[in-house]
């Protein structure tokens, strides 16, 4: 559970995120708008990268804006971003490792929850031990999706995972999304273009305008909702 | 083949038992030449070499702890010092001091030496890691040249009583002293390897255990780092740390064996020579340190013994420089071994039996 009241962010003169509330409750939930309505800025203030100018977060009934970028993301916010991060030099099993080492969630599970996050993305069939610089762009966003749930995740923010995806590893990835919620009980929030995506994901879904919300709700009435199509689907 | 199995996840979770920190040598033939190199170095190599020729080397052995600093900054963590000729001078004068003014035993001096350059370089690292890129290189060369100024000012130790003494006649200076296991040339010159070679240790252990990993993140992506719980802040001061705490012993060690220092053999160029060969020698590589002291302190041995200036050496580097930053982003440690099998490929192919690949089955 999210709450967020007031939010607003300016870079400068523009206005990023303008007074913005919204609240997600649970499961998988999408965020769409059109480019700069501001979801990625929404992850920023997340994720800490941002220091919003007004507003408040709670997650789970904990001030996430009193708690630095680092700190977040060992307390369980964890979020992928648009351009690919997974680092090349490291393996597979080390890239996901190490977000669980700083989570300081102790060593003795280590090795069964790494291994566990590397199955639930369906990596099995690539060897743990494999430079992630050997793997396909696919496969590469499976890696950061499961570097964001390995351990005990509580928000999982995923920025655009399925951009420049093949048809086939998209749906595969959407398989993967719907499953976060389950496996790991965290709060996951999608933004992405692909409306077939976020719908076959998303139970729930919001759309940011010029930092605004302007609809949210489940899903597929969100999708027809007038203002929406108006705004960033358009007219079918 | 990429490593990439198809045979499902058993044979992942096989691969998953075998990633202990302590694992069996990836490449063994690596790891046996490397152990012979260094048997031959520490017994045969002060036989067959001149005197003339043994005291370049350990100043190679030292400054091969100085270019592995310095590579750890920017090679695994993004870094770019200017002041690491600074910080060893930190380290020679801090061990000098403490060899005329204690008794204490020559091991435990270059510690302390490493220990108090460490404090500095991380207080003047707190403040410097907050830049990136050119405006870090320029802090750190201003950095440099500051020390410079002031230790020529305060007169560098030349053997004066205690911490401070400055002993004004150039006739009579008592020698910084050495250890008593290493008082000849030759038995030095081992010394410099030994410590060296478990500084070299020191850091392939942090790049094989967390840090290292932290470093990695943080060179490729510092949001990504952030955003996988790193403090990155805290790696980044740790990695400047350690960088300051081993040049501090190789000053140590080159305080031992210059037996006089004296400010004006430190300048403030030799910061940015050794930037310079260690982009050379290549900074993703432990091995790249060893060929940057190699260049930087025994080419202008070989040069002068073959009569050439060595001030030559200031644009060979240049270009060196230039090369590799425009032909081998990994410096020579890369380029050498990759363009010697590239050779051997040739010759092959050129005047030798066709290589195995490409026999044909009969």
């Amino acid at each position: 559970m999210i709450e967020v009241t007031g939010l607003t962010v300016r870079y400068g003169g523009v206005t990023s995120l303008d007074d913005m509330s919204l609240t997600f409750e649970q499961g998988t939930c999408g965020l769409i708008g059109p480019n700069g309505a501001g979801k990625t800025t929404f992850f920023n203030v997340l994720s800490g990268f941002v220091r919003p100018a007004a507003g408040t977060v709670r997650a789970f009934g904990v001030d996430l804006l009193s708690m630095a970028h680092f700190r977040r993301a060992r307390w369980g916010v964890r979020r992928t971003f648009q351009t690919e991060q997974a680092i090349e030099e490291l393996s597979v099993f080390d890239n996901v490792a190490m977000v669980h080492e700083h989570s300081r969630l102790g060593a003795a599970t280590r090795r069964k929850d790494v291994l566990d996050a590397i199955e639930f993305t369906g990596l099995a069939d690539v060897a743990p031990d494999a430079k992630v610089r050997t793997l396909t762009a696919g496969q590469r966003r499976l890696v950061e999706v499961a570097r964001a749930v390995v351990g005990r995740p509580r928000l999982v923010l995923l920025d655009e995972p399925a951009a420049g995806l093949p048809e086939v590893e998209s749906s595969r990835l959407a398989d993967v999304i719907r499953g976060i919620p389950e496996h790991t009980g965290a709060l996951t929030i999608l933004v992405d273009h692909d409306m077939s995506l976020v719908s076959a994901c998303c139970a729930t879904t919001a759309v940011l305008d010029f930092g605004k919300l302007i609809a949210s709700g489940p899903t597929a009435a969100v999708l027809r909702n007038d203002g929406v199509i108006r705004a960033y689907l358009g007219v079918a | 083949m990429t490593g990439v199995e198809t045979t499902g996840s058993a044979a992942a979770a096989v691969a998953g038992q075998r990633l202990p920190l302590l694992r069996r040598p990836q490449r063994p033939v690596h790891l046996s030449v490397t152990v012979i190199l260094v048997l031959f170095i520490l017994f045969a190599l002060p036989q067959l070499m001149s005197l003339y020729y043994t005291g370049y080397m350990t100043l190679v052995a030292i400054y091969s702890i100085v270019t592995l600093g310095l590579g750890l900054l920017v090679g695994r963590v993004g870094l770019y010092s200017l002041g690491q000729g600074a910080i060893l001078q930190i380290g020679a004068w801090t061990a000098a001091r403490l060899l005329f003014a204690t008794a204490q035993p020559f091991p435990l001096v270059i510690i302390e030496a490493g220990l108090v350059t460490m404090l500095i370089g991380t207080l003047i690292g707190l403040p410097a890691i907050r830049l990136r890129g050119l405006y870090l290189a320029l802090i750190t060369l201003m950095f440099a040249g500051a020390i410079t100024v002031v230790l020529a000012t305060v007169n560098f130790p030349n053997g004066g009583r205690g911490f401070t003494g400055y002993n004004g006649n150039q006739v009579h200076i008592p020698p910084i002293r050495r250890p008593s296991i290493a008082g000849t040339d030759a038995a030095y010159f081992r010394y410099a390897v030994v410590v060296a070679l478990l500084m070299f240790v020191l850091v392939y252990v942090h790049l094989r255990t967390r840090p290292g990993r932290a470093w990695a993140a943080i060179r490729q992506s510092e949001p990504s780092a952030l955003a996988s719980g790193i403090n990155a802040t805290f790696y980044k001061l740790w990695a400047w740390a350690l960088a300051s705490f081993i040049t501090g012993i190789a000053g140590g060690v080159l305080a031992g064996n210059a037996h006089y220092l004296y400010s004006v053999n430190f300048s403030t160029q030799d910061s940015i020579i050794l930037l310079a060969v260690a982009l050379m020698g290549g900074v993703y590589n432990l091995w790249g340190a060893v060929i940057a002291a190699l260049l930087m302190q025994l080419l202008p041995g070989i040069l002068q013994n073959l009569g050439v200036s060595y001030a030559w050496l200031t644009i060979l580097f240049g270009i060196g420089v230039l090369q590799v930053l425009t032909t081998a982003p990994a410096g020579l440690a890369d380029q050498v071994p990759r363009d010697l099998a590239r050779l051997g490929r040739f010759l092959r192919r050129r005047f030798g039996k066709p290589a195995p690949a490409a026999r044909s089955t009969p």
